[in-house]
């Protein structure tokens, strides 16, 4: 298997653009109302790479599960290429911070998931589709192994793989490196940017890392809680593919870090 | 190997205790008998009787007959048990009826059911099936609600994300990651289902049918303990059997594709 895969299945890129109309979700806690989100508007390009940052209770997770149709928001609307967005559905798939795969099946068996739902392929081509992608995480030579036998690392590009491979327009990813050791990620930041630029489809991707989401996306938005909202929005216009220790992403960093800090110090002081 | 060996060599000498004991081991001039033979019998009697009535075709044919009501009360059991399982994990109104009825039946030795059904089955192979289904059913049903209660709701997620519909996903997902849970349920109703069938056979007659079962009890009505030695052999062998050649293969496939295999 090779780059030079033939299905015609292989050469289309679906992508889509995506609307957040004045998102409000609230949820009841033992502790009272906690405001998840906060007439959170947002409009994403085809083909674009978004970061989700901020600590944990801002809403970026919330946001995420209602843009996968996952949760319902209480006001407000997500659109997908201007159709609202009602139920989970093939054309976003989810990527979680658990890999989630399934350990009855082995690690093609679980690319196939999805594939398997996918109508207008047979299963010599659902095969052929999936030992594609495998390749595309280098995990070609672990077709058949258990999920209990992959680190953590190799899991979290199996899910990669199956998310991937029904050929979804938006991936969304929920902190999917976040357990993950630092030289794993490493490589996977190198690795996602790559086939984000082969796969070319829009990415949502929600970190409380800092330098993960000025490293991966082409703009970062910053959440704040309570309520949750989008406090600021930056734009990243480095080259690609960028590394996660390049100066210049150290000083962008910076300058998410200080406009949290700025939240953080003017809360302090109410 | 070293495995085998040790198990082999364990049993070989309890036999040999127990020939010692009994008197068949004269010819080495070891003379005790502690126990006359309708007391404690040799093992040169309960192998000859074993012998006998495998050659004369009587214990074949009464396994048959006894394997054929274990294996029907089973799977009617398992038919049973595993939809009401699913439907009490995925209904609280189902947990809080048939899941406490479970529970409480579960406690209850399936042979206690043997006089109601005499009485409403008469002597009958259904009255033997009843007592079966009784003692696998509750079990079973308890299992797979357990099992279904414990997959990671994060499965059915990942799943609906993947364009599963709530079928597919029952089907597809919740089943199959319920599988350990639900075999080591089976394995479970399995073992009750034995035990309940060899009560009811000692209990009840039938004439549709001599089980070994009734083995048993006619050897000891004719103070015939070789007889119900020789029974008790085969019932231990069938549990084993079943316990080697079916169960423990899915359970290791199990726990090698789950990685919680143990040496």
């Amino acid at each position: 298997m090779t780059d030079n895969a033939t299905h015609p299945e292989l050469h289309d890129y679906p992508t889509a653009r995506l609307s957040v109309e004045h998102v409000t979700k609230t949820f009841e806690t033992q502790g009272g109302t906690v405001v998840a989100l906060q007439d959170v508007s947002i409009s994403i390009r085809e083909g674009e790479f978004v970061c989700f940052v901020g600590p944990s209770g801002c809403g970026k997770s919330t946001l995420l599960n209602i843009i996968a149709g996952l949760e319902k928001p209480d006001s407000g609307r997500a659109l997908i290429n201007g159709t609202p967005i009602t139920e989970p559905g093939r054309d976003r798939l989810v990527m979680f911070q658990e890999h989630a795969l399934f350990p009855w099946l082995d690690v093609i068996g679980n690319v196939m998931f999805g594939l398997k739902q996918k109508p207008n392929l047979n299963n010599h081509e659902r095969l052929e589709v999936a030992k594609y992608y495998l390749y595309l995480v280098k995990m070609d030579n672990f077709a058949h192994a258990n999920i209990h036998e992959l680190s953590g690392g190799m899991k979290q590009r199996v899910a990669l793989a199956r998310s991937l491979a029904p050929n979804p327009k938006i991936l969304l990813m929920d902190e999917p490196f976040s357990a993950l050791d630092a030289m794993t990620r490493e490589q996977l930041y190198g690795d996602i940017q790559d086939i984000w630029q082969k796969r070319k489809k829009t990415i949502i991707f929600v970190t409380h890392n800092v330098r993960e989401s000025a490293c991966l996306g082409d703009r970062v938005l910053l959440f704040t809680p309570h309520p949750g909202r989008i406090r600021e929005e930056f734009e990243v216009s480095l080259p690609r593919p960028r590394n996660i220790n390049d100066h210049d992403l150290a000083d962008l960093s910076q300058r998410i870090t200080a406009a949290l800090k700025g939240y953080n110090q003017a809360n302090e002081c109410d | 190997m070293k495995n085998i060996a040790q198990t082999f060599i364990f049993f070989f000498l309890l036999v040999l205790i127990w020939a010692g004991i009994t008197g068949d081991l004269d010819f080495l001039g070891i003379h005790c008998t502690l126990w006359s033979p309708y007391v404690l019998p040799s093992p040169s009697l309960v192998a000859q009787y074993l012998w006998d009535n495998t050659l004369n075709g009587k214990l074949p044919l009464s396994m048959l007959i006894t394997l054929r009501r274990l294996l029907i009360g089973y799977a009617i059991g398992l038919i049973i048990g595993v939809p009401l399982g699913m439907l009490a994990a995925r209904f609280r109104m189902m947990r809080n009826t048939v899941g406490v009825l479970g529970l409480g039946f579960q406690g209850l030795p399936s042979v206690c059911w043997v006089p109601l059904a005499c009485i409403w089955f008469g002597q009958t192979e259904a009255a033997l099936l009843f007592v079966v289904i009784m003692g696998t059913l509750w079990s079973v049903l308890l299992s797979t609600e357990n099992g279904i209660r414990n997959v990671p709701p994060i499965y059915a997620r990942a799943a609906r994300t993947m364009g599963s519909s709530p079928i597919h996903t029952l089907l597809f997902v919740t089943l199959p990651a319920s599988a350990p849970f639900v075999v080591s349920g089976m394995k479970q109703g399995w073992a009750f289902a034995w035990r309940s069938l060899m009560a009811a056979e000692i209990y009840v007659s039938v004439i549709s049918g001599f089980g070994i079962g009734q083995y048993l009890h006619y050897g000891r009505e004719l103070q015939r303990m070789h007889q119900v030695v020789g029974v008790m052999f085969i019932i231990i062998l069938v549990g084993l059997l079943a316990d080697k050649l079916i169960f423990s293969p899915v359970e290791m496939w199990l726990h090698r594709r789950w990685g919680t295999a143990r040496d």
